[in-house]
């Protein structure tokens, strides 16, 4: 229970700090050369290696925050994460195996609302000294996108 | 007909009814989908086994693309003769034969109606009369032709061959791309909110890339005064830029103050610049080569990540945009690396693509009160033709001039 506790804090903590534009603490929820992967479940079914975003390491997670900030033009908007049904498990008590449900809602500036992703979580935790991801691996249900994706999910 | 009158100018002018106009779209469908042209289909190397199917669309029409048993290609209309259901339902697979599942009509893979159920009824009762002609509303066939590996289609007996439409210009620079056997890398679709030529419009658009792209401007990857040029086919209708890699040193943004050349109080940098790193795979020290075809297909190489983009109106305000990423056969490791790394430039999320879908859906939200006023396009004045500037918007000039000459407006 401990360690189900330990690993969907670290889940919520990561969709709050999105959800509330607190980009820059997003590289801090992974390890130094935590990996972060966004693919379409199309593609994963059939083993094509294709992502829609792929960082490796903590500096590449940080380039995306900075460019978000600094570099891409996008129209001004936010998520709403909901993250549930996340089945944890740990064989040695120092790596964590996880696999979650996740909702994200994109609200515009205009106040449009959108079902803009669903899928799963698939992430590898390194439970010490505090749990981070090792690898967070998104998984769209849908290869749709509306527009573009600046925000991870 | 349509009865719309162009401004005066010419080219230099393109009105905003054409993004906007329920009547323009149908008769786009007919004349330029439906019409003259040939329209991107999808990759061979989809398509790589006997029996292999795929789904996809020519407009709004959807369409089967099919190898038979024997390897020939086909493309027929996704529609039975018989009540014009789909004929197929999945995105993909193999099958032996095509069966509607409405009642039952099976079709072979170049879309010939095979069997028709209980077409002669069941002990003399029931069934079509002996004279019946259900063959009449088969799924209309295209003509399909393929080059390099990218498979083309055309609706129309008037389109001139695959090479004629391409043209001597930018056939050369389709080959450059496609020099080797692909292997997919994977796809995926980037929903844009606006009508299907301004996102044509934005790809033949040299002048825009580095001054919306700071990604582009700030890593000099592309800018204008670096070494390249432009390449319209003699109609018009398709283009080719590229960029060589040839770094650019200059100030001229930075003295301009241009925003993408970044300002003092935006040092953004790179910590992890491997994923702009370039291999010049192709030999001939292109960083970026876009190449555009009427009505809708993409093919890009942008440093070391290549695709095939497809662009499928979904009606006035909506276009979807389907990505398809490819390597090579022979990648080694290293290179699928750098490929898959890269594909952080393209696409819905791409450091580069994101901002397309941004900068064309603003222009079909801001004109949407002045259908009677006109886009102003005169960088490099009234001409079209190819290049060695790309201060110019002489590819967008040939695409009005071509989509003018279908629409015959």
């Amino acid at each position: 229970m401990e360690l189900q506790h330990a690993v969907e804090r670290l889940h919520a903590h990561y969709a709050h700090a999105l959800d509330a534009d607190r980009l820059e603490d997003w590289p801090g929820f992974f390890t130094e050369n935590g990996v972060y992967r966004i693919a379409t479940a199309e593609n994963e079914a059939r083993g094509l290696p294709l992502p829609v975003l792929y960082a490796e390491g903590r500096a590449m997670l940080r380039d995306r925050i900075a460019a978000l900030r600094h570099a891409n033009i996008y129209e001004p908007q936010r998520y709403r994460h909901l993250v549930s049904c996340s089945l944890v498990e740990s064989k040695d008590g120092k790596t964590a195996i996880s696999m979650s449900n996740f909702l994200v809602i994109r609200v515009m500036e205009n106040g449009e609302t959108l079902l803009f992703a669903c899928g799963r979580y698939l992430d590898r935790v390194a439970l010490l000294p505090e749990p981070r991801y090792e690898e967070r691996v998104v998984i769209c249900d849908s290869r749709r996108f509306d527009t573009l994706l600046a925000i991870p999910l | 007909m349509l009865q719309r009158s162009w401004p005066a100018e010419g080219v230099t002018r393109v009105p905003y009814w054409v993004y906007q106009d329920e009547e323009v779209y149908t008769e786009e469908q007919e004349k330029i989908f439906r019409g003259a042209t040939w329209n991107y289909l999808c990759l061979e190397a989809e398509l790589a086994e006997p029996q292999s199917f795929l789904t996809t669309f020519v407009g709004d029409m959807p369409v089967v693309v099919t190898r038979d048993a024997q390897g020939a290609l086909h493309a027929w209309e996704n529609r039975c003769a018989h009540r014009g259901a789909l004929v197929c339902m999945q995105a993909r697979g193999k099958a032996e034969r095509f069966t509607c599942i409405y009642h039952n009509w099976t079709y072979d893979h170049a879309g010939n109606l095979a069997t028709v159920a209980f077409r002669r009824g069941i002990a003399g009762k029931g069934g079509m009369p002996a004279d019946a002609k259900p063959e009449s509303q088969a799924p209309k066939k295209l003509r399909v032709s393929s080059i390099h590996g990218l498979v083309f289609g055309t609706l129309s007996d008037k389109a001139p061959s695959l090479d004629d439409y391409i043209g001597p210009e930018i056939l050369p620079r389709i080959k450059r791309v496609m020099k080797k056997p692909v292997k997919l890398l994977g796809i995926y679709t980037q929903v844009l909110p606006n009508n299907w030529k301004l996102y044509m419009d934005n790809v033949k658009d040299t002048y825009h890339a580095s001054l919306l792209h700071l990604f582009f401007t700030k890593f000099r990857i592309n800018r204008l005064t670096q070494k390249g040029g432009v390449f319209v086919s003699r109609d018009g209708a398709h283009h080719c830029t590229y960029t060589e890699m040839v770094e650019d040193l200059g100030d001229a943004y930075e003295k301009d103050g241009m925003r993408t050349a970044g300002s003092s109080l935006n040092q953004f940098q790179l910590e992890a610049p491997e994923v702009l790193e370039q291999v010049d795979e192709l030999g001939d020290g292109v960083a970026i080569q876009i190449l555009s075809m009427f009505p809708g297909f993409v093919l890009h190489q942008i440093r070391n990540s290549l695709a095939a983009r497809q662009v499928v109106p979904k009606g006035i305000d909506r276009t979807e945009l389907h990505w398809t990423l490819f390597g090579f056969e022979d990648d080694d490791e290293a290179m699928q690396r750098r490929r898959l790394l890269q594909a952080n430039l393209v696409g819905p999320a791409g450091y580069i693509s994101m901002e397309d879908g941004a900068a064309t859906g603003f222009v079909q939200r801001g004109v949407a009160g002045s259908p009677e006023r006109a886009s102003v396009i005169e960088m490099g004045g009234s001409t079209i033709g190819s290049g060695d500037s790309r201060i110019t918007e002489t590819a967008v000039r040939g695409l009005w001039q071509t989509w003018r000459r279908h629409m015959s407006l």
